[in-house]
């Protein structure tokens, strides 16, 4: 499988008074075409940071202040405005949590998603609105030659968010970074929305960054997981690699504070603590404050190690295996 | 209001007769219930004044569009039980929730605490009778008042119900014991709702709901907002709390997981009604509704392998303009002409299990 996007080493920091917040540190991951890599993390954990970083949609003063993002042998990070603006909506797309960030409320779907396709490219206002209207009917919206001449105020929050979809879908972008798309939905809708986006990509070999708090999402969508905390990946691999035989305490963590991996009434298993804050995070591994293992080897950062196909990031790793 | 407070020193699971001389002794079978809806709905719309009213009865005016949020809806919730109520959004799960709490007066049917009709108590006893059962609310952002300090957050109800009588220290030690109960710090008490963490906020809204000495819990979404780590720690004080105060709750969630992993009991609404209704575990094994058995299908499950989605079809009607019948009718794989006619009552499939499908009836 070809590599799509390659980073290597990224930081992206905000200033905050005197000092830096590295909301993303040292990240480094690839993608292959065609494959899907869950990026999970919680709040504060700058899984978020790392997809808006892809897309140079960084608000400043929010910056990347190193690493790179090769996407097909291009470096992001050097590319002025004009260039990323060419390539985000063509070649990159973004599915946002709240479909209202893409959507404008006062245009209709029409003007918006034949807006998206001549931005880029050569075609006529007719041929712009058969491809919408096939986009659409893509992502199962019903009657979608009807549908095209709503507005957004019209559509359900699924069917809002099946519209973002198919604006991402538009120009069959090589690449899709998806922030947390379903959260807000049901849980029928959602599972509506996984299946159309699961078909979708392996249809039209789209690579996927899912970005989520919900490891359960991820287990059954994604090739490979990311698991961030305080802005580095800490855990890395294939799914039944990491939620198999979990190596990182705190991706041993998450998985037992799911419910339905818990015996029904017993205590959970819970991380003690919360988030740090990235303005006072401990030396060494960040999460050695809340860690059951943690001893005096660990105010020393760990290197992400391991091997083939599962990478981790901890000194004293865990063998338990998980059922 | 000696009944209510004794039923705090019974076992959850004792029978009724040693319960004492409270009003729970007028009811049969262990454990009593401590509420029971029975036949409620809500209907929102705009009310009408004489001159619309006028209008309508004569036909020159449209009857005003009303929300059926919950429409005949029985529920029995017994003490020192769990109950977790699913549904997907819009179904009417707050309302009923809102209902049983008593901060929402419903339009229609009869709502009934430790067995007493709300509507003959007097005006003493309701408020008493209200301070038994507290809500927890799943934005701990807006439902805490952010210009207060934690310590009157906490504190205010119990000075102004007379739960906590003495001087300040007493008062003081009272809030310092329900902070520390809910696992918060009790000096950080001068803090405001800003300077904590949404899972410190979600255990301010918990202490604050146990200040009143409840006997009953209704947690709504009361754990949706939190991390999945933060979520457990939250799931496991609600588990501790039961044990050692022997609270009921209601507990309100679009999780299934979280609900199957807490509660004794799952009632499932779709569209304003309850469709099924049975313990957790036969209705995670045997589920019976056509809706029950897809919403249990689509719950995301931590696996190690890739696997791919597939889903019911359509979406949630609108409220406004329920289908008839049967409200599942146009999504349910199995629907037969009598479902889109014919409103289909919970009736029982097994002991303890109730739904409400016509397909039952067949054969």
């Amino acid at each position: 499988m070809s590599v799509l996007l390659d980073v290597r080493g990224l930081k992206t920091t905000f200033p905050v008074g005197a000092g830096q917040i590295k909301a993303v540190n040292d990240v480094s991951f690839t993608l292959g075409r065609g494959e899907v890599l869950g990026l999970v993390g919680e709040s504060g954990s700058g899984k978020s940071v790392t997809g808006f970083s892809i897309m140079g949609l960084l608000e400043p003063p929010g910056r990347i202040t190193g690493g790179q993002i090769l996407f097909d042998g291009t470096d992001l990070t050097k590319l002025g405005q004009e260039e990323m603006r060419r390539l985000r909506g063509r070649r990159i797309a973004m599915i946002f949590q709240d479909p209202m960030m893409t959507l404008n409320p006062v245009l209709r779907i029409d003007t918006q998603m034949i807006e998206a396709v001549t931005a880029h490219r050569p075609v006529s206002k007719a041929e712009a609105r058969a491809l919408a209207r096939d986009a659409l009917g893509q992502v199962g919206i019903p009657s979608p030659e009807e549908r095209l001449n709503a507005y957004p105020h019209q559509f359900s929050g699924g069917m809002r968010q099946r519209v973002a979809i198919a604006i991402a879908l538009l120009n069959k972008p090589d690449l899709i970074v998806a922030d947390e798309p379903t959260t807000a939905l049901d849980v029928t809708i959602q599972a509506q929305i996984l299946a159309e986006v699961q078909k979708l990509t392996a249809e039209q070999g789209t690579a996927l960054i899912w970005i989520t708090h919900d490891l359960s999402v991820v287990s059954r969508l994604a090739d490979r997981i990311a698991v961030m905390y305080a802005g580095r990946i800490v855990e890395y691999g294939d799914v039944a690699e990491v939620i198999g035989k979990p190596h990182h305490h705190y991706t041993a963590g998450l998985i037992g504070s799911v419910p339905s991996r818990n015996r029904r009434g017993s205590r959970l298993a819970q991380i003690p603590g919360m988030t740090p804050s990235l303005l006072t995070l401990p030396d060494g591994c960040a999460f050695r404050t809340r860690c059951a293992r943690a001893d005096g080897d660990c105010a020393v950062m760990p290197e992400l190690t391991g091997q083939g196909a599962h990478w981790h990031r901890c000194v004293h790793p865990n063998t338990q295996v998980l059922a | 209001m000696n009944g209510l407070m004794t039923s705090r020193i019974g076992g959850a699971m004792e029978p009724v007769k040693q319960g004492g001389t409270d009003v729970m002794s007028d009811w049969a079978g262990p454990p009593a219930p401590i509420v029971e809806v029975q036949g409620v709905s809500r209907r929102f719309g705009r009310k009408l004044d004489w001159v619309d009213r006028g209008l309508v009865s004569v036909g020159l005016a449209k009857p005003p569009s009303v929300v059926r949020a919950v429409d005949e809806v029985d529920l029995v919730i017994r003490k020192g039980e769990v109950v977790g109520l699913v549904g997907e959004s819009g179904c009417g799960k707050s309302t009923l929730g809102r209902m049983v709490a008593g901060i929402l007066p419903p339009t229609a049917g009869k709502l009934y605490w430790n067995g007493r009709d709300v509507d003959t108590l007097s005006d003493d006893e309701r408020r008493t009778g209200k301070l038994r059962t507290q809500m927890v609310f799943q934005n701990p952002f807006a439902s805490i008042n952010p210009r207060l300090p934690v310590a009157e957050i906490v504190g205010e109800a119990p000075r102004i119900h007379g739960i906590v009588r003495g001087d300040r220290a007493a008062q003081a030690a009272y809030v310092d014991e329900q902070l520390l109960r809910a696992g918060l710090d009790p000096s950080l008490k001068g803090r405001y709702a800003h300077q904590f963490s949404g899972g410190q906020r979600q255990r301010i809204g918990i202490a604050r709901a146990l200040a009143v000495q409840p006997d009953m819990l209704v947690c709504d979404e009361a754990v949706a907002a939190l991390d999945v780590s933060i979520q457990a720690q939250i799931l496991n004080l609600f588990m501790d709390l039961r044990e050692q105060l022997n609270l009921t709750y209601l507990f309100i969630s679009h999780d299934l997981g979280v609900v199957e992993h807490l509660s004794d009991r799952v009632a499932i609404m779709y569209l304003g009604r309850i469709i099924e209704e049975a313990p957790t575990e036969e209705v995670f094994a045997r589920p019976n509704h056509p809706y029950t058995q897809a919403l249990l299908a689509e719950v995301p499950r931590i696996e190690l392998t890739r696997r791919s989605f597939s889903s019911i079809k359509g979406e949630l009607p609108s409220p406004l303009n329920p289908p008839s019948g049967c409200h599942f009718h146009p999504r349910c794989p199995h629907a037969v002409a009598r479902c889109t006619v014919e409103r289909p009552r919970l009736k029982s499939v097994a002991p303890g299990h109730t739904s409400a499908c016509h397909l039952n009836d067949v054969g």
